[in-house]
């Protein structure tokens, strides 16, 4: 650190400046994030035009179970905060609750991505798949567009705990990518509200 | 169990296991009050829909704060400042999408 401090005095201001400073990688994340949202925002633009154009098959009402919704979304919800006490456990560097809490968040993930590829398949054997109306096709590349993102949240997740596993101890680069994967996280977790409301409840009034 | 050492009182962008709890409580709260908003009808459906819209907005605040650590500190200006061209960006896409093709509907009288 010292030889570092040396090298770089600047650097070691910044890390003077608070131990919060974040660092490049994170916030080039953020950046991406950001446009992850315009393209969510795009869809919902689509489904909100095509959400009343049934074609004559099965409207909202008539397809969306929402025990089944209010399940995945309590599961989402608790991932959030299963995630959360990983992020805080690595502050910590309490290595092996961080894998622990890590395990229960892809558990939780893992079930909710089941639970939508249930309710998928059911309403594919049904007809009512994606080419059934304009309806069903906006609300398949919606939902199914999350669902891909959290299917890519839970790969990532068991690359991180693979490499996390072994006697060394958290890397500050390690670290970093644990902050990405967190703002990941929690960020679908924000999509999802959108999913629920104006999707499923706003779909069944 | 919290954080103390590296915890100020201003900037604390990492939260701690308090701050983590009581934004699972609100979002829960906010959650469960969505869906009975839709389930008990006790709303008529114009209503329910803004009452959905205000408690999805105020869910969002506080997954930002609460989760994601959002604050108004300098180190966080720019991703706040991000944050609001990308949320600006979100609101003309979609409400500038709604609105054309409404528009456009009535016009061509094919609703």
């Amino acid at each position: 650190m010292a030889h570092e401090a040396t090298m770089s005095p600047l650097a070691h201001a910044d890390d003077h400046h608070g131990e919060h400073h974040e660092s490049p990688n994170v916030f080039g994340f953020w950046l991406y994030l950001m446009t992850d949202c315009v393209l969510f925002g795009s869809i919902f633009a689509a489904f909100a035009v095509l959400r009343n154009q049934y074609a004559g098959g099965p409207s909202g009402k008539e397809l969306f179970d929402l025990t089944n919704v209010g399940i995945e979304t309590a599961i989402l919800l608790f991932s959030s905060i299963t995630y959360g006490f990983a992020s805080l456990n690595a502050l910590a560097k309490n290595k092996t609750m961080v894998l622990l809490w890590l395990a229960v968040t892809f558990v939780l993930g893992a079930s909710f991505v089941g639970l939508e590829l249930n309710e998928f398949s059911s309403m594919i054997a049904e007809g009512n798949g994606p080419d059934r109306s304009a309806f069903l096709s906006a609300f398949f590349t919606l939902v199914g567009t999350h669902g891909l993102h959290v299917t890519c949240g839970l790969i990532w997740m068991v690359v991180l705990m693979v490499q996390m596993m072994g006697p060394q101890d958290l890397s500050e680069r390690m670290m970093n990518k644990l902050a990405c994967l967190s703002l990941f996280w929690h960020f679908l977790d924000i999509v999802w509200i959108c999913v629920f409301s104006f999707v499923y409840l706003a779909g069944v009034m | 169990m919290t954080q103390a050492p590296t915890t100020t009182m201003t900037g604390d962008s990492h939260g701690s296991y308090p701050s983590y709890l009581i934004g699972f409580v609100l979002a829960v709260v906010l959650t469960v009050a969505s869906f009975a908003a839709v389930m008990t009808h006790a709303l008529s459906p114009g209503m329910a829909l803004a009452a959905l819209t205000v408690l999805a907005v105020v869910q969002i605040v506080v997954h930002l704060v609460f989760f994601l650590h959002m604050n108004t500190s300098t180190e966080q200006s720019w991703n706040l400042m991000c944050f609001i061209f990308a949320a600006v960006s979100v609101i003309v896409i979609i409400g500038g999408t709604i609105f054309i093709m409404h528009d456009t509907a009535i016009n061509m009288m094919s609703r």
